[in-house]
This record gives C-alpha cells, structure tokens and sequence, in this order.
C-alpha cells in the first residue's frame, strides 16, 4: 500500500478497481496544520482525467501494470492480436482499445502492450515507423514553391501530407507521436 | 562554421542557465548574511542548540526524523525546528537570541516544501507578537536590500510586491468571513479549516503587500499563549507574501501544567492517527517553570530567498535538492 506522502507525479493507483496515473502533483500544508496532496489523475483506459485531493493518512492500492514487448501479427472482426515472442500467448486489443495507433501498424512490427490484472490496456509504439507509400496523386505541375505538400495514403490506410517528390513504392519514416512525415528512407 | 556557431550558441544557453543558478545561490548567501548583521545589531546573540534531539514537541502534523545511536539505545531526532531548545536558554536568562540553520521534517516534499530546509527562529523576553511583526517587517527590508532591491518593492511570480512598513494584518476570523463565508470558533472542525485555509484563504492573502495573519483558533496553536482578552483565540502571527507562507510566530505559552495538557493531547492525536510516541520532553516543561514572558518568530530562510530572486521553486534556491544531495 502507499499512504498519502508517497504520492507523486507519474505513480500509478487503483481506484475503484480501475488504474490511475497521477499526471499532476501539488503538495500543500499549511503551517501547523495537516498536509494536503492535490492530485490530477487520468484512467489508464478510458484516458478520463479528474482532480482528486487527499489526506495525510490516506491509503492507496498501488496498480502493477506490465509492459510485455509482442509482435502485431493481423486484425480481424474481433480487434487487433498480438503475440508475445517467447512464450508464444497471444492477446488482442478492441478497435477502441488501439485507437489512432492503428495508422502505423504494421505486421510483425514490434510494440509494447501494457497489463493491468492480466488484461491488455493500451498499446506503445516506437517513437519511428517505417511505412510504403500505396496511393499519391501526382504533383499539380508548376508548383514549385517549397514548403507545398501533397496526400498520399500508406500501407495501413493513414492518409498524410508529405513534399511533392514523394511518388508510389517509396518507404517513409512516420513519427508516431505526431503523424507526421520526417523523411524519405533509402531502400 | 555553422555548426561552430551552434556550439558557441549552445554554450551561450548554458551559461545564462549557470549565471541564474549562481545569481540565486549567491544572493542566498548575501540575504543570510544582511539577517545575521541586521539582528546582532538589534543585541541578538546567535546560538548554535544541538540538532539532534531526545524528545521533540509531540505534534500530530509534524514528523521527526529519527536516527539511530546503534544497537541497544534510543533514538535520537533531527530538529524539527529548535523552539524547545531555545525556550530553554531563555529560561536560563538569555533575553534575545536567534539560531539560524537547518531543520528537518519527514514526508513534507512540494514546490515549497523540502524535507531539509533552513530556518531563522528568534526569540525576544518582555515581548509579545506584535513586537514579532514589527521585526519581520523591518527583517524583510533590510533582506530585500541585501538582494538588491530598491525601492521597497520587489517583483514575484510577475507581480510587484509593496514591502514598505506595516504590513497589512488580518484576524483569521476576518480572512475566514472575508475568503470561505464561515467564521471558525475556538475549536473549528481540523478538516474543514485546513483545507478552506489551503483552498479558499492562503491564495488571496497577500497579492500586492506582504500580509499577516493573526489570531488563530485557540486549538490550532500547541506552544502559543491565549489572547489574554479574547481566550478563543491564540496570539499566533503567520507572514504571508504572494503564495508563500514566510513565517510563524507566537506570544509563547509560560505556563507549564497548560503546555503539559496541550502535548498530551497532541501525543493522543498522534497515536490515534498511528503515528509514533516520542519521548516526554520532560527537561523542556520543567525549564518552562522559569521562562519569562517572551515571543517567537519561525521564518523560512528558502522561501524568503524564492520570494527575493523571484524563484517560484523551491529546489532552485538551494544547493542541491534532496533526491540529488
């Protein structure tokens, strides 16, 4: 258990049976008085924040979540599976559950599933996805002026702006953080 | 050429970071200094009490640290402030003295709060609070001084802050009217005052002129005399400045059969709230037999240095905070 001094930002709590982040962190105490710990806290699954304050002497159940290294593997009407490499389990993620990251998810890509209680919570990916290009429109001719971008649409269906000179069959590196084109990779 | 200019931009940004770091710990050091020479020159005598400790003052919302003596005796405690030891040089006959150093207390970690931290208690015989507020006042000019203020005014957390004598002061019933809609009595419900006095009135104390508050329910004050004319309330002064609580202070209590009951209830409230049983401080309550009348003032040397190098921060007026020391 923790009690309420062990409180900071980015420890994590169970709180009517569901997992909690602490996202922000004010300690107060007034002088000679009790300690007030003023917490912004967000549900590791349904991404719900609220502001919550405590009491010295209050307790907390820690949440243990798992973060297990799996491979994607394919998507079907049930949601999204994965496989953990050594032992061989497999779990699958909801459409919900997966959310935008399903624009940069490609098989046997190499992500990081998160456990709460032995149920799979959300899903980290590298921070860089390497991605092919399926579908561009051709650049309207003349236009040269840097800076102009066209849509092309990926491998996984996301459609992005990228620069002019991106054609069909070209790899590009995705920062998954963003959405956003860095470059164009050399294959 | 370019990336040279990079690297000359870059070491440019780390300089400024190190000059500000420099500038806050060396005003630290100056405003320590002015304190020291401001209070000699009123006849105070800087003592220097152990900090360490047998026995600290039972109180439920202050926790000790203890260390150990090895296997086989007791533990001792750091400080958490030295009030007992100094009462029992002013019951020896010491009339002004001041200890400047640090103090220590478990489980209080914040933007304002380091479990380490540097406190300047002074203590006057034949006085009461209002002789406390008079010092703070003319305290923090000459500490704004020292940090290179001028003007009576400094600026903090964007706002300028009139420091020129007196200060505004405010009963904690007037606040409590004024910013929560309630007026506590003598025993307010604990809970309700903390929070309404985190929430409703330590944000709107002080905005443009440092503020104190004074009298405070005659329950929230464990070493503080009764106002002799309105016993529900406690001659306990606290020094609010923007967002920071600077200082505390009383008209001590004398009278050690009263001190004896008012530690026995906080050592009961302690152990219903499981926290440990110190020892009796028994040699500071019968020092209290010969203690003049006197008062007290507590100030917080950090959070003064914050207010004075307009640091919102406390880990960035110190050496090192705690979890890198």
């Amino acid at each position: 258990m923790y009690d309420s001094s062990d409180l900071r930002k980015g420890l994590k709590i169970i709180l009517d049976g569901e997992p909690y982040i602490i996202t922000d962190f004010q300690f107060s105490k007034p002088g000679k008085g009790q300690a007030l710990y003023k917490c912004k806290l967000k549900n590791m699954i349904t991404n719900y924040t609220m502001d919550r304050t405590y009491r010295s002497g209050d307790k907390f159940e820690p949440a243990d979540l798992d973060e297990v290294h799996m491979q994607y593997l394919y998507k079907d009407s049930e949601g999204f599976h994965f496989m953990n490499t050594s032992t061989y389990d497999q779990v699958a993620l909801s459409r919900d559950q997966v959310g935008e990251t399903k624009n940069f998810l490609q098989e046997n890509m190499e992500v990081d599933i998160l456990f709460f209680q032995g149920t799979p919570i959300d899903i980290s990916l590298p921070i860089f996805v390497e991605l092919e290009v399926v579908e561009s429109a051709p650049g309207i001719r003349g236009d040269t002026a840097s800076g102009a971008t066209k849509s092309v649409t990926l491998e996984t269906g996301y459609e992005l702006q990228v620069p002019l000179f991106i054609k069909e069959g070209e790899i590009l590196k995705i920062d998954t953080r963003t959405g956003e084109y860095v470059e164009r990779v050399k294959k | 050429m370019a990336f040279a200019a990079w690297e000359t931009l870059a070491d440019n940004c780390k300089t400024m970071e190190i000059s500000s770091r420099y500038r806050r710990l060396a005003t630290r050091g100056k405003i320590i200094q002015a304190i020291r020479a401001f209070l000699s020159r009123q006849g105070f005598i800087e003592v220097q009490t152990p900090l360490m400790t047998h026995a600290p003052a039972p109180e439920s919302s202050i926790e000790a640290f203890p260390v150990s003596q090895g296997r086989g005796r007791p533990d001792l405690f750091l400080i958490p402030s030295p009030e007992l030891n100094l009462k029992r040089l002013l019951a020896e006959g010491f009339d002004r003295i001041f200890q400047l150093g640090p103090v220590f207390r478990q489980k209080e970690r914040g933007r304002h709060h380091l479990p380490e931290f540097t406190m300047l208690e002074w203590y006057r015989i034949g006085a009461d609070y209002y002789s406390l507020m008079s010092d703070c006042e003319a305290l923090i000019e000459t500490a704004a001084c020292a940090a290179g203020w001028k003007g009576h005014s400094v600026v903090y957390r964007d706002r300028k802050i009139d420091i020129s004598s007196p200060f505004p002061r405010l009963t904690v019933k007037e606040a409590f009217e004024k910013y929560a809609g309630w007026t506590p009595g003598p025993k307010p419900d604990l809970d309700r005052f903390n929070e309404d006095m985190i929430t409703k009135i330590e944000p709107n104390l002080s905005h443009d002129k440092p503020v104190f508050l004074m009298d405070y329910p005659a329950s929230c004050a464990s070493l503080s005399r009764l106002k002799p004319s309105d016993p529900t309330v406690a001659e306990r002064v606290e020094l609010y400045a923007g967002d920071l609580e600077l200082a505390n202070g009383f008209s001590e209590l004398t009278d050690p059969r009263e001190q004896g009951d008012r530690f026995r209830r906080e050592a009961q409230r302690r152990s219903t709230q499981g926290l440990n049983a110190y020892p009796w401080p028994e040699k500071f309550l019968s020092s209290l037999e010969r203690l003049p009348e006197c008062a007290g003032m507590a100030l917080g040397i950090d959070r003064l240095v914050m207010l004075l190098t307009n640091t919102p921060d406390i880990d960035d007026v110190v050496a090192f905070p705690p979890e890198e020391g």
